[in-house]
């Protein structure tokens, strides 16, 4: 299995086209005619529309129409069926105008079309609305106290061994952890640029993290058929989670352009980005966690308890890494939900697992701290050999390899253990870990692989790109394979005209689209290897028929293994036979992993100086140790652990979503108010890859790692604070105000 | 607001207010400060204005209350040019005018009568990069690619204000461009080539 292709990083595919400013995302597209969308939106939480003014948004200059639910079409995908009024409310879902009940602050109540931006803009804010409003709650807390959970078998608790184990233990601790909204917050403003041909045909330029689930979406909404539905997505300027689901202002954009029968753009405005795509949802967990005096873990207990939407159950796997990510014969996991009058959470990276691993990692801190234990000694005494909870052996795993690369180039055991021991100047210093675990898996997928008689190829799959570079990645795995330099192939993506390729998230990309690619170039090194297998230039006294073995694949020429003399290009190949292109399509399979588990695994390492007067903290140094399995772009790659590991480093210390929950309005909704990371609160982050390639996920060796990357990284930032100040901080972000 | 206008006369007015701004976003308070919809109206008839992009002249006619970010992305078709957030808080739509790097949301477009504007799309000669491309492709210094225009024009004014004497100097300068990917250190590597090169040019 080892060294199937070789190693090179080449450069991204779409790099001049992003430097150049010439990569097109979903709001830059120009038609003729083009007229702009913009929302009016709701200011109460919760109630009834009971009147709405457009009159003066419609005089305004340059309108074209205002669409309120009193004028919304009928859609065939906005009636419901008889079961579906059944069902309790987080089960409905909400249809933007195809009522005038408002479920949240913010709520779109109108979409203004007109023929500028600006006029739009201002048409917008002419719309008043008259409402009964209702009592919100808007409060977890609140919520917590006299809300009811939601029920179903999303909520059922799990036990292995005995239930509360903890308990009993010699050693032993319980905390509760909590951490507030976070916002996916992608630097493109999440926009969208709709084409109708007559009624039934549409083309959307979409910021979509999975073309063909956006098209499902519209075509079932719309009640169109499919290849009337064709969906473009170019470039996508960061999502994050943010753009799977088909949301409320595409759907609205998709009436107006429908209704005025020209082109139309919307972009939202970044304050809507904070309540129209999703969030990661506030949590509080509680951890019980129990070893012997030895250290061996006898019992966990993590209870888990999330929010959501009123018309939304979003659920994740918030307790899941706990069942399986070290040995321990006794644990159990509860897992509630509360509705609140909020907009709806979504998946945000790493979801569930990243909310999980802060709790879980800084509890192990502090039972190490029990026990007195080095933390990673403590880690490794309980390394989990084989998956517990599923009963199955790992496909691979190297998070040992993790611990040790990681410890040994942030210089761990240099570290003092003591807290509050380490100091430099006014700066005391902490050193802290935490690790990561998320599932590695692998769908379907389609791709088709096109040589042409110039001897360039062309790949083709209808997967999109948010960032991680997936099309340099397919290209870099697809000239290794073919034996072809990376220049001369090209990866055409992002078009429901395309073969269906996967969804792009999950950390699934690379290891669904990657096994269809390879395996298409596989299946080109044979029909290539077939139509020259009576070729003279091959023949010797002893090989009369050549066969794929007996052939190199390289710098687009097959040659003899024993005599690399004899060669003929791929374009030599194509041209006489006088094809115009060789044309190879490959549907690869899901792996369904029957008989083992698969994850991929992160341990991160961090030195904090945190300042002894004022309580502000820096982030000295991050080393980030990774297994993803084979590496198949190494510069892409590490980008990629680079990003998480930002994202932790806002995630621990500065982001969090504040409403005013008198209102149930946003208070901090821009980028001066919610903190992210920037370029001077980010120290040079080291990332180490195990790259020792997966042998049965999928024929390539590769995991995944865009999630990974965040999980555990919160505590190992939290348990890096407690060591160098001896302050235990359990509520994210800490900001300096929780240290003096 | 009223004396304002008959003393400087409209097009004086609304080259000076920032207020105007706002009018972008219209709240209703605004509106209703003017009383008078046809006087309001008035303001956002359309005013010539000429200036130059990318080496090309301009003649243009626009509304006092389009953003320079919008007259480029929406009028000139320059989307190389980002919107991150449209408040001056994330650095997406940093250009230069006159050689000076700003926030083109928080410019409005007459405001820069007779200036001259470099987009993204104004930085390479043909197919030759801009030496801070390259150095952007060459370490990687994005993801998504959509802070990317912003972050090289801040880039290179980084270094031509001379504040690229060290990492620290560089991460200081370049934290009003934010990075969602989180592709900093990578940013300052390539900034810090091109400052090593000395290939930094306007
Ligand atoms: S768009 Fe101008 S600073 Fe964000
Ligand atoms: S590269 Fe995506 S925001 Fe910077």
């Amino acid at each position: 299995m080892d060294k199937i292709i070789e190693q090179t990083d080449i450069d991204r595919v779409d790099g001049i086209q992003k430097v150049t400013g010439t990569a097109k995302y979903s709001a830059e597209y120009d038609f003729p005619g083009m007229v702009y969308g913009v929302l009016a939106t709701s200011n109460i939480t919760k109630g009834i529309i009971n009147a709405i003014d457009t009159k003066a948004a419609e005089n305004a200059p340059g309108v074209l129409a205002v669409i309120t639910h009193l004028n919304c079409p009928e859609l065939p995908g906005y009636k419901s069926t008889p079961e579906q009024d059944k069902l309790v409310p987080t089960k409905k879902g909400y249809k933007v105008f195809a009522d005038n009940i408002i479920r949240f602050n913010g709520q779109p109540i109108a979409i203004v079309v007109a023929d500028t931006f600006e006029r739009a803009t201002h048409a917008a804010s002419l719309i008043k609305a008259n409402y009964t409003k209702e009592k919100h709650n808007t409060d977890f807390d609140e919520a917590i106290k006299s809300g009811t959970p939601l029920e179903g078998n999303n909520f059922k608790e799990y036990v292995r061994g005995e239930a509360n184990a903890w308990i009993n233990a010699p050693v032993k601790i319980e905390a509760e952890y909590t951490m507030p909204i976070e916002v996916h917050l992608p630097m493109e403003i999440h926009g969208i640029t709709v084409v109708w041909d007559g009624e039934d045909k549409v083309t959307l330029y979409e910021k979509t993290q999975s073309l063909s689930g956006t098209q499902r979406n519209i075509v079932r909404t719309f009640g169109l058929k499919e290849e009337n539905v064709r969906i473009i997505t170019q470039f996508i300027g960061g999502a994050f989670g943010s753009a799977f689901n088909t949301w409320p202002h595409s759907m609205a954009a998709l009436i107006a352009g429908r209704k005025v029968g020209k082109p139309i753009k919307l972009m939202l405005t970044r304050n809507q980005m904070f309540n129209l795509v999703g969030y990661r949802p506030e949590a509080k967990q509680k951890l019980g966690l129990g070893a012997s005096a030895d250290g061996k873990l006898m019992g966990i207990t993590h209870e888990a308890i999330a929010m959501t939407a009123s018309y939304n159950e979003f659920t994740e796997g918030i307790v899941n890494g706990s069942r399986s990510l070290y040995e321990c014969p006794n644990v159990n996991t509860t897992y509630k939900v509360f509705p609140l009058d909020l907009s709806q959470p979504t998946w945000m990276r790493g979801p569930g697992e990243t909310t999980g691993a802060f709790a879980l990692e800084s509890a192990m801190d502090e039972l190490a701290y029990a026990l007195k234990m080095d933390p990673i000694e403590f880690r490794l005494k309980n390394y989990a050999e084989t998956d517990l909870e599923r009963k199955k052996p790992y496909s691979s795993k190297y998070l040992k390899e993790c611990y040790e690369l990681g410890a040994e180039k942030i210089n761990w055991k240099e570290r003092n253990p003591e807290p509050r021991s380490m100091k430099e100047g006014d700066w005391l210093i902490g050193y802290g870990t935490g690790s990561g675990i998320f599932s590695a898996w692998r769908g379907a997928a389609k791709a088709v692989a096109k040589l042409l008689p110039d001897g360039t190829m062309i790949l083709q799959s209808g997967v999109t790109d948010m960032g991680p570079g997936t099309a340099t990645a397919m290209t870099n795995l697809a000239a290794e394979t073919m034996g072809l330099s990376h220049t001369k192939i090209s990866f055409e993506m992002g078009d429901t005209n395309l073969p269906p390729g996967p969804m792009q998230g999950g950390s699934g990309t690379t290891s669904t689209l990657g096994t269809a690619v390879f395996a298409a170039c596989e299946n080109m090194k044979k029909k290539l290897a077939a139509m020259i297998k009576d070729n003279a230039v091959f023949h010797t006294e002893i090989v009369h028929e050549v066969k794929v073995e007996d052939l190199v694949f390289e710098n687009g020429y097959m040659m003899l293994k024993t005599d690399k003399t004899k060669k003929i290009s791929y374009a030599e190949v194509i041209k006489s036979a006088g094809l115009s292109e060789l044309e190879i399509s490959e549907d690869s399979k899901g792996n369904p992993m029957l008989n083992h588990s698969a994850f991929s695994y992160a341990v991160h390492f961090v030195k904090v100086k945190v300042h002894s007067k004022t309580g502000v903290i820096k982030i000295d140094r991050a080393v980030s140790a990774v297994d993803a399995g084979k590496i198949i772009n190494n510069k892409t790659a590490e980008s990629q652990i680079i990003g998480a590991v930002v994202g932790g480093i806002g995630m621990s210390l500065m982001e969090e979503g504040v409403i005013d929950h008198r209102y149930g309005r946003w208070v901090n909704n821009n980028f001066a108010d919610y903190h992210v990371a920037v370029n001077a609160d980010v120290p040079n982050i080291e990332v180490l890859f195990v790259d020792k390639p997966d042998p049965v996920l999928n024929p390539i060796g590769a995991k995944g790692m865009g999630e990974v990357g965040i999980v555990g990284f919160a505590a190992a930032v939290t348990n890096a604070i407690f060591h160098a100040t001896g302050k235990r901080i359990r509520e994210i972000p800490v900001t300096a105000d929780k240290l003096i | 607001m009223d004396k304002n206008l008959k003393k400087e006369g409209r097009r004086d007015f609304l080259k000076k207010s920032t207020a105007l701004a706002a009018l972008t976003i219209a709240t209703p308070a605004i509106i209703k400060a003017g009383e008078n919809d046809e006087r309001i109206a008035a303001l956002f008839e359309k005013i010539p204005l000429n200036l130059e992009v990318n080496g090309v002249v301009h003649s243009l006619s626009v509304e006092p209350r389009v953003t320079l970010l919008d007259l480029l992305r929406e009028q000139l078709h320059l989307t190389g040019t980002k919107k991150g957030c449209d408040y001056g808080q994330c650095g997406a739509c940093t250009v230069h005018v006159d050689g000076k790097r700003i926030n083109s949301c928080l410019t409005l477009a007459v405001m820069n009568e007779g200036k001259k504007i470099t987009t993204i799309e104004g930085l390479a000669d043909g197919d030759n990069l801009h030496p801070m491309q390259n150095a952007f492709i060459k370490q990687d210094g994005f993801q998504c690619g959509y802070c990317t225009p912003g972050q090289i024009m801040s880039g290179i004014a980084c270094i031509n204000e001379g504040h690229a004497n060290s990492r620290e100097e560089v991460q200081e300068y370049m934290s009003g461009n934010i990075c969602r990917c989180g592709a900093y250190p990578n940013i300052v590597d390539a900034v810090m080539q091109v400052k090593k090169e000395g290939s930094n040019h306007d």
